[in-house]
């Protein structure tokens, strides 16, 4: 009881503090510092209204100096440090080296950049589809709402739900996790055959197919545009080649894997696998957010575009792809690096499931196990350092294609 | 080349029928306009024409090939929207190649397409332009380029004009009219609520009310011979005046005593059976000829409008009737206040009995 009217107290006196800073300041701005009264009465007002936005933002400046600019500096110095007996002995760069040396943080880098090419784009991809499929059909609210619940779950939250789904028992016993329950459905037989090993094939060569006619389509406007659209095309293709690549030597693979039949899995324990299956909780946990965003957009592109788009003899997924989607191109991108940067900060659904061990360690849980773990300053506020690298020119973009988005 | 045909084509939502009994005749070569109130149908109607509405009833068809089921592409058509509906993310030679494209013409094909369309409307130095940084006026060229392109039978237009102010309105349309010369055998449908648009570019017109068709004809015939109360109403600005009255001589020239005490003489013919009908006798406002003689109407004018070329005079109401306006040559601004009496030549007098002429029993 106590501490609840504390509570409400602390509340009252931070809300009538705000309120009261605002109130009051500019009183003080109007009444004393510039009245808006006597032979100067223009220019007072003139010049009030100029102080009065950085009045009311100090506040906020303040506080977010305090708590967001002032770290990254206190970070960037500790990275500098080492810490003996909580004495700050500068290092310089050696922190840096140690930290390249070590295979785990290799291990993590290679994890989120996996993380980074394969969340964004599975769930703006299904965030679109879902949107696009839940427009026009009655029951599309339901199935929007459905899609948009694991919004309302924290990761910690959604980690412990999908590790049902992962869990396995000794063979024999009664399989509580489904994927494991499914699994043992498939004894090797000519549905096996097709599931599990036509069905994969199909999908990467699908897959490596659609890539390599984008990428013939960049190749043929290579003669267009700047000197910098042609450097990204190159990379693109690039980039894309190697993704073409994957998915031949992949299907490759699936067509020739030995497969455990009748055993149950330990999926989270699979090298490279268990990141995917990792993945799949925070794609489940965002695609909501991508259909919500996406579509509003969509709905936003004039109806009389996809009028004259069907006039003009285009099928649906012409004027899907051609007139709907580069209509909503911009908020496409925001979406995406807004997932962008929530993947490259991942760290509690790794942490909750997995612990970043087998293979699975990321950059904000290595931070987290260096700094709080191991209590290694030093290399902890380092590998802090390069996430936020990372994080920079995605949040720049993001804010720019936002700001572009609004106009 | 085409000609449609829509034989008692009706559209209905449910139960209600917006539009029923539509029978039309369109000539290759034509160009028909559709007007009538805001939610009379036209816009419908020729929404049901290009395949973006379905037709709920009856037959319509292009050179004799019912086209009911046939999806918009297949029909031959090529639609020009109020809003431009211009792709923003296309540059304008996109916008005009996009139908070609989807029907996999060849480059060569295209460009040259697209090239012969641009020069015709003087988009030339736009091609590569995005949508956002044109005008209103060339956005709307854009559009009936993308048009022409496709070089397709029918061409629709709905309310293309609206959205432009009205000086580059005046322009465009003449633009329009100038268009259908270049393409004498292409037809052209257009939807338009401005009855000048109608008049001045219209081979024919169709007036729209009530979910159906009031009156087909030429712009002059609706003008002259209307032949119901709301087309005479519709066609002619001010609208028609309606003048109630009986008839007290029958013959060649049909004589009415007004309402309001006047007497009226009209060309149009009646029989002896017509004596003691009550009719609406219909005048135009420029139609009204100022007299010193016993005429039609009497009353005090209340306001009047001097535009130099004419003046506008409106009369004082009179008990419940509606307000009587008269047109003038010259300027007449001297007569706000006065006594005036009207009369007019017989042969410019309407009669209307139940809301129909008399001219087309």
């Amino acid at each position: 009881m106590e501490q609840a009217i504390l509570a409400l107290l602390t509340i009252m006196i931070g809300v009538g503090g705000c309120v009261g800073y605002f109130w009051l300041s500019n009183i003080v701005l109007d009444k004393v510092i510039f009245p808006a009264s006597g032979p100067m009465a223009g220019r007072n007002i003139t010049r009030a209204n100029a102080v009065r936005p950085w009045l009311f933002l100090l506040p906020a400046v303040l506080a977010l100096g305090l708590y967001l600019a002032y770290p990254v500096f206190a970070t960037f110095w500790l990275s500098l440090n080492r810490n003996e007996a909580g004495d700050l002995v500068f290092v310089g760069l050696d922190n840096y080296r140690q930290m390249l040396g070590e295979d785990k943080f290799w291990e993590s880098l290679r994890n989120n950049m996996v993380w980074l090419i394969v969340v964004p784009a599975m769930s703006t991809a299904f965030g679109l589809l879902a949107a696009q499929l839940t427009d026009r059909i009655r029951w599309g609210n339901i199935a929007k709402s459905m899609i948009f619940m694991p919004m309302a779950i924290s990761f910690v939250g959604a980690s412990v739900i999908w590790k049902l789904i992962y869990d396995t028992r000794e063979a024999g016993q009664t399989q509580i996790g489904i994927l494991n329950a499914i699994w043992l459905q498939f004894e090797g037989g000519a549905g096996s055959v097709l599931i599990l090993r036509v069905l994969p094939v199909l999908i990467l060569l699908a897959f490596a197919a659609a890539v390599a006619f984008v990428i013939w389509g960049q190749v043929k406007a290579m003669s267009e545009g700047g000197l910098v659209a042609r450097g990204l095309r190159a990379v693109g293709v690039v980039i894309g080649l190697w993704l073409v690549y994957l998915g031949v030597t992949g299907s490759v693979g699936a067509a020739t894997a030995q497969l455990p039949y009748g055993e149950p899995q330990f999926w989270l324990q699979i090298p490279f696998w268990n990141n995917i299956f990792l993945m799949a909780v925070l794609i489940w946990l965002q695609t909501g957010f991508a259909m919500v965003i996406l579509s509003a957009a969509l709905r936003g592109v004039p109806e009389d575009t996809i009028e004259a788009a069907i006039i003009d003899g285009a099928n649906p997924f012409q004027i899907f792809f051609q007139i709907k989607v580069p209509q909503i191109m911009g908020t496409i991108v925001v979406v995406w690096t807004t997932i962008t940067i929530t993947v490259l900060k991942v760290f509690d659904i790794v942490r909750a499931m997995t612990g970043g061990q087998q293979e699975t360690q990321v950059l904000a849980n290595y931070m987290y196990d260096k700094l709080f773990v191991a209590v290694d300053w030093g290399v902890g506020s380092a590998s802090a350092m390069v996430i936020l690298l990372l994080v920079t020119p995605i949040l720049i973009w993001n804010v720019y294609s936002a700001r572009k988005e609004m106009r | 080349m085409a000609e449609l045909k829509l034989v008692n084509v009706e559209k209905a939502y449910g139960e209600v029928k917006v539009l029923r009994d539509i029978n039309l005749d369109i000539k290759t070569g034509e160009l028909i306009v559709f007007v009538g109130p805001s939610g009379c149908g036209k816009s419908t109607l020729l929404r049901m024409i290009a395949g973006l509405e379905r037709i709920t009833g009856g037959d319509f068809s292009i050179d004799g090939v019912r086209m009911n089921e046939i999806p918009p592409a297949q029909r031959g058509i090529a639609m020009v929207f109020q809003s431009y509906a211009l792709y923003p993310h296309m540059t304008v030679r996109d916008n005009m190649a996009f139908a070609l494209k989807i029907a996999k013409k060849s480059a060569a094909e295209i460009n040259a397409a697209v090239d012969k369309a641009a020069k015709i409307l003087q988009l030339t130095p736009y091609l590569d332009r995005l949508p956002k940084a044109l005008s209103g006026g060339q956005r709307q060229r854009v559009a009936i380029g993308r048009s022409i392109v496709r070089d397709p039978k029918v061409y629709l237009f709905d309310e293309p004009l609206s959205n432009l102010d009205a000086a580059l309105r005046v322009a465009t349309r003449i633009e329009i009219a100038q268009l259908k010369e270049q393409m004498p055998n292409s037809t052209m449908i257009y939807v338009t609520h401005d009855q000048v648009e109608a008049m001045t570019l219209a081979s024919r017109i169709v007036v729209l009310a009530g979910g159906g068709i009031s009156q087909v004809g030429a712009p002059l015939e609706l003008y002259e011979r209307p032949k119901n109360e709301f087309v005479a109403q519709f066609i002619g600005s001010p609208s028609m005046n309606l003048l109630p009255g009986e008839v007290i001589s029958t013959g060649a020239q049909t004589v009415v005593r007004l309402a309001n005490g006047g007497i009226a003489r009209s060309a149009v013919p009646t029989q002896a059976a017509d004596m003691g009908l009550k009719v609406n006798v219909g005048v135009r406002p420029e139609d009204f000829l100022e007299t010193s003689e016993e005429g039609m109407f009497t009353g005090e004018v209340e306001i009047t409008e001097a535009l130099g070329e004419v003046t506008l005079l409106y009369f004082k109401r009179q008990d419940e009737a509606a307000q009587v306006v008269a047109k003038l040559p010259g300027i007449h601004a001297d007569l706000r206040h006065k006594t005036v009496t009207l009369s007019a030549a017989a042969n410019k007098v309407h009669l209307f009995a139940n809301g129909l002429s008399l001219l087309y029993r």
